[in-house]
């Protein structure tokens, strides 16, 4: 009889007896659900070039409307549900970014406008948010003494 | 020789009353609920205030159906997975009741039955009521992510089931009573991953089943059933082979989270889990097999991952305890 199970002989029971997450079946999920926003932004973004605006503007109001498609299905209660299966391509696109925005700021508006929604909207895209404009600073001092 | 385990005498469970939400409501034990509530919401304004009103009017439940008015209760002890145990101390402030808080996280509804008995039966008190409540949508919030971020659940988490169960324990009469109790230790095997409750609580559940048997004298055969709160599918199977390694073949076992939802068209992953999972399968299934006289004693586990969220971020891991609770019917 055994007696005492050390913790590296129980991380072998548990990893032996949790099922892994299906990797291929995510992936392959992830791939066509997160292309599908892709070719839904492309044909936004072609229909805008359309009407004669040039490259970046195209850029700017394809983004806005992105944007804007995720925090409504969002709002629908619909995103979570597409995320279910897509997973990181349900996140990756500017959709999941506006996702995580909208979510907290629903969730929280029980707990009021300012320490509620206010406070707690950034939770989740707050580490993106510092990161990504610290990495972008760094990038732009490189780029301005490369250049 | 310290011992865990505690005589309990004369001490009945009088009545039980049991809420759930609406998944739980279309799982396989739907029909065994007493109270089931399509809106998620409860008639509230928010997750919090919801699962306090859940809890309110399950322990009303439990009162109507002991025949007995909150000023008849010696004492209420009641606890949920919220901070500051929000849903029992705001549900419950309104019925008057001399109030324990309590905390085991998923043990709470089985460590409120152990210490509920042991004051009953040490003779401090004539009638207790026992609470306990999660909801998915609080917990979901408090420990998670919001629920409408998109995410995914990977297959060893767990679903926490929107429920509470109540009982209210007397010296009087009842139809079960409690002959023992064991108060299980924090056991802790480095289990990191919030997303795996099931293996974080297996092991104190192991060490409380085999202590309750060594302790007695019992064997798995004393029981009709060996009935574990919430360890789930994975928590569930590893359980039964950490007891196999002890010597000790539980094939009696059932566990809450296992049977409270149909694991293949729920999406719930590995299971159920939860203060409200026991309290309500219990409270709601098993309690009228027991009154049925379909079984006769079962012991009665709570399993709790002693989990918080703050612990889990500055890099510590997840202890489990398991309170055990030898309950058995009473002819009428």
């Amino acid at each position: 009889m055994k007696k005492n199970l050390s913790k590296k002989e129980y991380a072998e029971i548990v990893k032996r007896k949790s099922p892994p997450s299906p990797i291929i079946r995510d992936v392959c999920y992830a791939f066509v659900i997160g292309g599908l926003f892709c070719v839904l932004g492309q044909a936004i973004s072609s229909v805008i070039k359309s009407f004669g605006l040039g490259k970046e503007d195209t850029a700017a109001i394809t983004s806005a409307a992105m944007i804007f498609l995720g925090a409504f299905l969002t709002g629908i209660g619909i995103y979570d549900d597409i995320a279910k299966y897509a997973g990181g391509g349900s996140l990756v696109p500017i959709t999941g970014f506006a996702n995580s925005i909208v979510s907290p700021a629903i969730e929280y508006k029980t707990e009021g406008q300012i320490l509620g929604v206010g406070a707690k909207m950034f939770t989740i895209a707050g580490p993106v948010l510092v990161y990504g404009i610290s990495a972008s600073v760094i990038y732009g001092v490189i780029y301005f003494f490369l250049k | 020789m310290r011992k865990q385990t505690y005589k309990i005498e004369d001490v009945y469970i009088n009545s039980v009353f049991s809420s759930v939400g609406k998944k739980e409501a279309e799982g396989p034990l739907g029909e065994y609920f007493d109270a089931k509530y399509t809106d998620d919401m409860l008639g509230q304004s928010s997750w919090e205030m919801a699962e306090s009103t859940l809890m309110k009017n399950t322990v009303s439940g439990a009162l109507t159906s002991a025949g007995k008015t909150p000023d008849e209760i010696d004492m209420i002890l009641a606890g949920d997975l919220l901070n500051q145990c929000t849903a029992s101390s705001y549900g419950l402030k309104e019925l008057g009741i001399p109030y324990l808080g309590l905390y085991g996280a998923c043990s709470t509804f089985v460590e409120g039955l152990c210490l509920g008995s042991m004051l009953l039966s040490g003779g401090f008190a004539n009638n207790i009521a026992i609470g306990a409540s999660s909801h998915f949508c609080s917990s979901q919030k408090q420990y998670r992510f919001p629920l409408e971020y998109g995410e995914v659940r990977t297959p060893t988490s767990q679903w926490t089931v929107t429920g509470s169960g109540s009982a209210v324990l007397n010296k009087e009469k009842g139809f079960a009573k409690v002959s023992e109790v064991t108060i299980g230790k924090m056991v802790d095997l480095g289990i990191t991953d919030a997303n795996n409750m099931g293996a974080a609580m297996a092991p104190s559940a192991a060490d409380t089943i085999y202590t309750h048997f060594k302790e007695t004298g019992k064997t798995p055969e004393d029981y009709d059933l060996v009935i574990t709160g919430d360890l789930a599918w994975v928590g569930s199977d590893i359980l039964l082979e950490l007891l196999r390694d002890k010597g000790l073949d539980l094939h009696n076992h059932t566990d809450c989270g296992k049977i409270i939802f149909d694991k293949n068209k729920q999406g719930v992953k590995s299971g159920g889990s939860g203060c409200g999972c026991v309290a309500s399968v219990f409270s709601g299934f098993f309690a009228k097999k027991l009154k049925e006289n379909e079984i006769q004693k079962v012991l009665l586990l709570g399993t709790g991952a002693l989990m918080s969220p703050t612990g889990v971020l500055v890099g510590e891991s997840i202890a489990g305890v398991a309170h055990a609770v030898a309950i058995e019917r009473v002819d009428a």
